[in-house]
């Protein structure tokens, strides 16, 4: 009993830090100190963006954290905590919208390569395995680079690194459930094909597949944030936390501040996400019942 | 007979999907970009007739699966493009880059290995101590970590407050690298007997080496520790208590050679993570691998370099998974007796 509560403990905190960060992006505006502004830009490619802006104030530059900056300021005298708060809603967005898709996308083509098998699997396996054989943030990368430097690109050069690995994941759900009596009854009574993958297939895979989307809201961010340090996401001026730590490499030695508080950001609510998937396979995983 | 059966058929998939990833290579550089010719001339600021000059080499406006083989024929002559930012072909920057990189890997790996079996095994065995709650604790922070953010960690309280360690590089300042016979320098530094070098390389290899490695380290332990606490579980190791063997023989014999299995696949993965953490972890220590020679590249719009590096860590991500599942046969007899 005692380890049970111990795991759920840890899952619980996971899950007060996600709750954190959804009420810390949601109320952005009223928690911070400074705002930035929002323009429309035209880029090079003739599309056009939308640019965050942070009021530059010099004289304040570099200051250490104190009451009235939590976490400093920067090198153009913008307040860090401000910029962590709405860096929050950045990294939200990221996260939430390449999971999405990507396990839209994944969970369409895997479920149906699963169930149907056959060619449709075979072209399926084959395309899989080539894209999971590049690692995530090298294939993220050169995707990134070709399209130009924006978080679009970013998201999308994530969406196209993911997707696969939520194909593989369904794929072997509907393998596993396909064959199982429940399924052999349904068909007797004569369901068709699309009513047993969406009203019996679907929901038996549902729990592995949370806690794979779980865990990857952190690998999500953690390879955004390191391609935004490389220089490939956020454009300069973003309050974007890994383009912060960026940033802030330069002047790390005499204001510590700078690289350490997005950082710290980043750490906690990919925990988060890591104690929370963690909490979940644990709920979910017949073999660790005692 | 199974075993050879099986490599060999593994073998034999090694070679579609090369030929996927470099589809996937190709399709990266020469369709996803809104101008390839432009992306290769380096970008926004790239002059007209470069472009144009670039346009014609690359056959660019030539069918795309025509350009593909154009492609293929170039990397079967080891052909990447020339950096224009090094101002030499891609190959040759990244042949010299290689060994930086290398060694770090091998030592990112030395450090996550060993320590990260080790942890497991002690976890699992003190399953619920204070111990384990601690161990388990800094594993998952462990991977929560941004590399680069850890990177910065390190070096700001072991090479500026507490300067135990170099702040960045491969040697100190003004030392001459040892004779070169791999291009290893703590290698290079046995084989000609260079001290000096030896423990200089050493001393810089830490701080970068233990940073790439933290993450892998984390992952293996809790890989190791979660297949021990199955293992020990299972009705064979109760036989084996059973039978009266000693708790240190069920342990060592029994228990961690059938955990090693699933540890062993989540090293080969973990490769990956180490290859992509390079680029980061290189570009902080200021190390001259494959990784800062990539990260250099993004930020000066070398398009060659990029997708040059990125289809050399694919084939070595490729053949390493390779080794890795050809030491799963050898080690699983499951695979030998064509049951898995």
């Amino acid at each position: 009993m005692f380890h049970l509560f111990r795991k759920s403990l840890l899952s619980m905190i996971g899950l007060a830090i996600i709750i954190l960060l959804l009420l810390v992006a949601l109320f952005a505006p009223f928690l911070a100190k400074e705002h930035p502004t929002y323009a429309e830009v035209s880029t090079e490619q003739g599309t056009t963006q939308v640019e965050e802006r942070w009021e530059i104030h010099f004289d304040r530059k570099l200051l250490p954290p104190s009451s009235d900056h939590f976490f400093g300021t920067d090198d153009y005298g913008r307040d860090i905590f401000s910029m962590i708060v709405y860096g929050s809603q950045t990294s939200l967005r990221i996260c939430l919208l390449v999971i999405a898709i990507s396990t839209f996308i994944g969970v369409l083509l895997g479920g149906l390569a699963g169930y149907f098998g056959g060619v449709l699997d075979e072209i399926l396996m084959r395309i899989t395995d080539v894209f999971l054989s590049i690692p995530y943030l090298i294939l993220a990368l050169a995707i990134a680079a070709a399209l130009g430097r924006s978080i679009d690109h970013i998201m999308e050069a994530m969406i196209i690194t993911w997707w696969p690995t939520y194909a593989r994941l369904m794929r072997g759900q509907v393998l596993a459930l396909r064959e199982q009596q429940f399924v052999e009854a349904a068909r007797s009574v004569g369901a068709r094909n699309s009513r047993i993958l969406f009203r019996h297939i679907l929901p038996n895979s549902l729990a592995p597949l949370l806690v794979q989307i779980t865990l990857d809201l952190g690998a999500v961010l953690l390879v955004a944030a390191g391609l935004s340090f490389i220089g490939l996401g956020a454009s300069p001026g973003t309050a974007e936390w890994g383009l912060m730590i960026s940033d802030g490499r330069a002047f790390m030695f005499h204001a510590w501040w700078y690289v350490t508080f997005p950082g710290l950001a980043i750490v906690l609510v990919v925990l988060g996400f890591n104690l929370l998937g963690d909490g979940l396979r644990d709920v979910t995983d017949p073999k660790l019942r005692r | 007979m199974k075993t050879w059966e099986y490599i060999v058929r593994r073998l034999l998939l090694l070679i579609p999907v090369l030929i996927g990833v470099t589809i996937i290579t190709f399709t990266v550089s020469h369709v996803i970009p809104a101008d390839p010719a432009r992306a290769f001339a380096g970008g926004p600021k790239a002059q007209p007739e470069t472009i144009a000059r670039i346009r014609a080499e690359l056959h660019l406006d030539k069918p795309l699966w025509e350009q593909y083989f154009y492609y293929l024929n170039d990397l079967i002559h080891l052909n990447l493009g020339k950096s224009f930012l090094e101002n030499r072909p891609v190959t040759t920057a990244l042949a010299q880059y290689f060994p930086a990189t290398f060694e770090l890997t091998i030592f990112a790996m030395i450090i996550a290995v060993p320590f990260g079996i080790i942890g497991g095994i002690i976890s699992a065995i003190r399953q619920n101590k204070l111990s384990d709650h601690i161990t388990r604790i800094i594993a998952i922070v462990g991977y929560s970590l941004p590399i680069f953010w850890l990177a910065l960690m390190l070096q700001y309280v072991f090479a500026y407050q507490f300067p135990i360690f170099p702040l960045e590089g491969r040697l100190s300042a003004g030392m001459t690298s040892p004779t070169t016979f791999t291009g290893f320098y703590v290698l290079d530094s046995i084989l000609s007997g260079n001290v000096a070098t030896l423990l200089s390389s050493l001393h810089h290899l830490l701080l970068p080496a233990f940073t790439l490695g933290f993450a892998t380290l984390a992952i293996i332990l809790r890989m190791m520790r979660s297949s021990m606490l199955e293992v020990m579980g299972s009705d064979y190791i109760r036989t084996a208590r059973a039978k009266g063997l000693s708790e240190r023989t069920v342990i060592y014999k029994h228990a961690l050679r059938n955990a090693m299995i699933p540890t062993i696949t989540v090293t080969g993965l973990a490769f990956g993570g180490l290859l992509s953490g390079a680029v980061l972890t290189e570009t902080i220590f200021n190390w001259p691998g494959m990784g800062r020679f990539a990260a250099h590249a993004v930020l000066g719009l070398d398009f060659n370099a990029v997708m040059g590096f990125t289809l050399v860590v694919a084939i070595i991500y490729v053949l390493a998974n390779l080794i890795v599942d050809i030491l799963y046969a050898v080690v699983d007899p499951r695979v030998k007796l064509g049951g898995g």
